[in-house]
């Protein structure tokens, strides 16, 4: 049956409502089940060795004295992980990473795993574990590892992008570029130019609960995987490419989620744990330690990004351009690429151009976190509005405004814009009671525009009509931020039954088709679209039946308010029937009644930002505090408020934590020195203030509802926003983020030429 | 792992003494059950004195507080008279951790990790705190600021336990305040530390005063000629300034991942200022 995607203006009866998740009671009473509360009979404990260098070449592993241990039932290395990429880079990445094969390339890489009876056991294994390492000049420096004396990571890596491709091996992986118009031409007419350059320093996602797995490789060559993941049909590919087995044999069951983030996107532990078990015969739980997420999961990447923008004296900006270096780890990917494409993404800009370098480091491989490299570029060129502002002598917010893109805009990376939100956030901030509070001694106020692109992709949903009347609705999404809860509320509109009456659950790899994974915050887009067109499915499959009960031609049943209802005069006696009646009986008409749905959910619409921050900096000190924050965000349509909000004020938390004392610190020896919550600062409750949430809703055209992702945005803006006020309470451009106390106080003592 | 709960100091003291290696005393076990949860760490001894009597007291005496080796931190802010004659010592015991780690973490326990960034030692060390010390001898008492040597190393002999903190009763127009500069809000460890207990004269200028600094060297630091420059004063703001340059050439810290040496030398002398005079107003000082 054909979907008719485009939105259509309607009023909601449960859409828009805010009614308790699903999983609340067990979440906050404990009962939830996460990664690590999954248990097999017969499982093994995992521990993983790794390496203790930034870059080392595995000379030999001797592993019989390990395998001796009593109680050891398996030891493996990247020899028990043979190479099925068959030339395919990207898959060759994601194996040498999970075992390193022949270097170990970061503080942390994994090069050895011990599966056995107990902990005491895989501890005692590991010890004995003989690894004998050369080790090699090592670079964990975005900016060091361009340097034409920076030891190479990979002698096979020259960079792409460039005409003519080069002859030497690179750090730079690749370069990229994008934009239009005749930017020298622009800052020619330029009365005032800004130019500065940024480092953003590497942070971690900091999900509370680490990654975590039971594998079991069975006799009949099958294989089950319970795991904590953003995206398990993804993990089931990825573990059946990198282990050789056919996708149908593995079944990965995702549980609950204790944060993602963008982190739970890539296999790390997965396959490790299935070649361990595959090995010992037996099921092997592998749950990593809060060092293990820090040292080799995980992290965003550094970055160090040169801005130049000009603008006329009436704020019309002529030209502008951006240079971003991103560190990737040690595998090339695109985050640099992303940066390049989101930098001026809130502008409509006459000459632009943004240049994008991959940068490659002995760190850990660098994972999507939250609106993916975009937060830093939003940082640098925002950072620079702000400061071109005050050089103009005009309000930041004006000159947002004046140059804002909308609707009919060619964007910086290309495509042209539909109906967007960026204006409104902008006129709803200059509205906004936050923007005219006075401020206090030491304090300052910045704000920041954000924009990040929205995914839709591969869903598959079946709703189940039950007997009894309720429904079982089936996603492929993990539920990260209450998407089950919200996915119900679209089923119970289209239906119009309660709430109540809706069961989401995901479901794992064996029980549903194909979904990409809970990125690019489609969730919630993707899953209500396939939920609706599921829905309408089960409708006409209702309105079948109820024809059938009542003899009529199924073109004069019609569905409104949750009813079967016969259309027109001549069936004017007949009482609509209910979605409980159609169900009692479906045992008569027809057996089960399902709506299934299958769809690529495309036009998932751009989003965008505007946040305001006001803080106070203890000139002493260089502490800052946070007082006052409010996130002005489009969401299309708001299908639950109360976890739009949540993710509004989520992503500012994460950007306050990163502006200010979120940072990997590495020592001369390339070992991360702060592989833990106590010296990597996330801040605490008390850190926060209140975050104030305003909900927009400018409709997506591609969406039924109207509905655009929320998840990632909120993270974008926060790091220009916070950098922005804190300059502004001190009086000096703060180019380095996080914001540290000694950072914060050595540039003020710069400034008093102490 | 062997286990043991013994339920007198003599027994606690011989199981120490006897021990081959890796034997630790629990308290609270704030620190060492947070050690043993990682891979490198073994302990072969637990020895844990919770049963044995007294641990958890503090007591009020004619001229003292003694205060048992397995009091929590929390019990301290609950104890009144406690409160009122140390309050800096008190607030530094309830600035250690989170609230639900104040409800197991002990005064004795922060001493004995030994970390330069302990909170409670600085401002046990500027209350001219003393350590009474059971071993295999019989018992002995020792100024807390000989007992930290270096990161994780004491002055404790094998065999010996700390088993209780022993403070004076503070003396007329006195008053102590202890402040540390952490980058957030709660839940951190001390970049810096500052534990101020000013003594002022019948006119109202210091009479005496003992500074003492943390994480600003590998051991609390005593800052003698920072508290040299108070006396005879009422914290006028030249006094302030000699006393603030002093705490930092007296700090020796290093660049690590809390801060950098820079920083930390500045605001020990910025902290020692705000506690200074949050001590002198406690002191009666106007």
């Amino acid at each position: 049956m054909s979907f008719d995607a485009a939105f259509q203006n309607q009023n909601f009866k449960s859409v828009g409502t805010r009614p308790l998740r699903p999983d609340g009671v067990d979440k906050v009473t404990g009962r939830a089940r996460y990664g690590a509360d999954f248990n097999m009979p017969g499982q093994l404990v995992a521990r993983v060795l790794r390496s203790p260098h930034a870059h080392a070449r595995i000379v030999a592993i001797d592993t019989a004295r390990a395998a001796a241990v009593k109680g050891v039932k398996a030891v493996i290395t990247a020899a028990d992980l043979p190479d099925l990429s068959n030339g395919d880079k990207a898959l060759f990445n994601i194996l040498d990473n999970c075992m390193a094969r022949t270097k170990a390339m970061y503080d942390g890489h994994a090069v050895a795993a011990v599966a056995a009876i107990d902990e005491k056991a895989a501890k005692q294994a590991m010890k004995l574990i003989d690894v004998e390492y050369e080790v090699l000049p090592h670079v964990v420096d975005v900016d060091a590892a361009t340097e034409p004396d920076a030891p190479i990571l990979n002698d096979a890596v020259f960079t792409t992008g460039i005409d003519p491709a080069p002859t030497t091996a690179s750090n730079v992986a690749n370069r990229s570029e994008f934009g239009h118009g005749d930017v020298e031409a622009g800052f020619a007419d330029a009365d005032v130019i800004v130019e500065r350059s940024y480092r953003t320093e590497q942070t971690h996602q900091g999900y509370i609960e680490p990654h975590a797995c039971v594998a079991s490789c069975n006799p009949d060559g099958t294989a089950d995987l319970w795991v904590c993941t953003q995206g398990h049909f993804v993990f089931r590919q990825n573990c059946a490419d990198l282990l050789g087995l056919e996708v149908s044999k593995l079944r990965v069951t995702s549980s609950e989620i204790g944060g993602g983030f963008g982190g739970k996107t890539h296999v790390w532990a997965e396959p490790v744990a299935l070649a361990l078990s595959r090995k010992a015969g037996r099921p092997v739980k592998l749950v990593m330690s809060r060092d293990e997420v820090f040292r080799a999961s995980g992290p965003t990447s550094a970055t160090s990004i040169d801005v130049k923008i000009g603008a006329t004296k009436d704020g019309k900006i002529t030209a502008a351009t951006a240079t971003l270096r991103y560190s990737n780890g040690p595998y090339a990917d695109i985050w640099a690429e992303l940066g390049a494409m989101t930098s001026f993404a809130c502008y409509d800009l006459k000459n632009v151009k943004t240049v994008g370098f991959e940068v490659l480091v002995n760190r850990p491989k660098v994972a999507a976190y939250r609106a993916p490299s975009a937060p830093m570029a939003a940082f640098a060129v925002e950072s620079a509005i702000d400061e071109l502002a005050q050089k103009i002598g005009m309000d930041a917010l004006d000159l947002r405004i004046r140059n804002a893109a909308s609707e009919g805009t060619r964007s910086s990376y290309g495509p042209v814009y539909g109906p967007i939100g960026i204006g409104p956030t902008l006129e709803a901030a200059q509205a906004h009671p936050h923007m005219t509070a006075p401020l206090g001694t030491n304090q300052g106020r910045g704000m920041a525009c954000g924009f990040w692109f929205n995914f839709g992709g591969q869903t598959c949903t079946d709703l189940n009509v039950n007997a009894d009347g309720t429904v079982t609705l089936a996603v492929g999404t993990v539920d990260v931020g209450g998407s089950r809860a919200s996915l119900s509320l679209v089923a119970a509109e289209e239906l119009g039954i309660d709430y109540q009456d809706v069961k989401a659950v995901v479901a794992d790899t064996g029980t549903l088709g194909y979904n990409d994974m809970t990125d690019g915050s489609r969730g919630t887009f993707s899953s209500s679209m396939a939920t609706i067109s599921a829905a309408r499915n089960a409708i006409a499959v209702m309105r079948q039946r109820a024809a059938l009960t009542w003899d009529i031609p199924v073109e004069d049943v019609y569905w409104e308010d949750g009813h079967a209802k016969a259309a027109g005069a001549k069936y004017g006696n007949l009482a609509p029937l209910s979605v409980k009646e159609i169900a009692a009986e479906s045992g008569n008409t027809g057996g089960p009644i399902a709506g299934h749905s299958e769809l690529v959910a495309d036009g998932a619409g751009v989003s965008f930002a505007t946040h305001i921050c006001d803080v106070e900096v203890d000139p002493e000190t260089g502490a800052t505090s946070v007082i006052r924050y409010t996130v002005i965000q489009d969401a299309g349509k708001a299908v639950h408020p109360a976890y739009v909000e949540g993710q509004y004020q989520g992503g500012a938390a994460q950007g306050i934590g990163w502006a200010l004392n979120e940072e990997y610190i590495y020592g001369e020896d390339g070992r991360l020195q702060n592989p833990g919550f106590l010296d990597y600062r996330i801040p605490v409750c008390s850190d926060l203030p209140m975050i104030d949430t305003q909900i927009l809703e400018i409709p997506n055209p591609n969406h039924p509802y109207g509905v655009r992702g929320v998840g990632e945005t909120s993270i974008v803006p926060p790091l220009a926003a916070i950098a922005n006020a804190v300059s502004n309470a001190v009086g000096v451009r703060m180019s380095h983020i996080p914001m540290s106390p000694p950072r914060i106080l050595a540039a003020l003592s710069r400034q008093k030429g102490e | 792992m062997r286990y043991e709960r013994p339920e007198t100091i003599v027994q606690a003291t011989h199981l120490l003494a006897e021990a081959d290696s890796n034997a630790f005393v629990l308290a609270g076990g704030t620190d060492l059950l947070v050690k043993m949860q990682s891979d490198g760490f073994e302990a072969d001894l637990v020895v844990d004195i919770k049963s044995i009597a007294g641990m958890g007291d503090v007591v009020e005496a004619d001229d003292t507080f003694v205060i048992g080796a397995g009091v929590p931190c929390a019990a301290l802010g609950e104890n009144d008279a406690l409160v009122a004659a140390w309050p800096g010592v008190v607030e530094a015991a309830n600035l250690i951790g989170s609230t639900q780690i104040q409800g197991r973490c002990t005064v004795v326990g922060n001493l004995c990790n030994a970390s330069p960034a302990a909170d409670s030692v600085p401002a046990l060390v500027a209350a001219g705190a003393k350590a009474k010390i059971a071993g295999l001898g019989g018992t002995r008492m020792a100024d807390v600021l000989d007992i930290p040597t270096g990161p994780g190393k004491t002055s404790l002999k094998k065999g010996e336990i700390v088993e209780a903190i022993v403070l004076d009763k503070p003396l007329a127009r006195s008053g102590d305040a202890y402040l540390r500069f952490i980058p957030r809000t709660e839940m951190d460890i001390a970049v810096v530390g500052v534990g101020i207990n000013l003594v002022l004269d019948e006119g109202g200028a210091v009479q005496s005063a003992r500074i003492a600094l943390g994480a600003v060297g590998p051991t609390v630091i005593l800052a003698e000629d920072a508290a040299q420059a108070l006396v005879g004063s009422k914290l006028e703001e030249t006094a302030l300034d000699v006393m603030a340059a002093a705490c930092s050439a007296a700090s020796h810290p290093i660049d690590d991942k809390r801060g950098t040496v820079e920083f930390r030398k500045q605001i020990a002398g910025v902290l020692a200022r705000r506690a200074a005079r949050i001590a002198f107003d406690r002191a009666g000082g106007n």
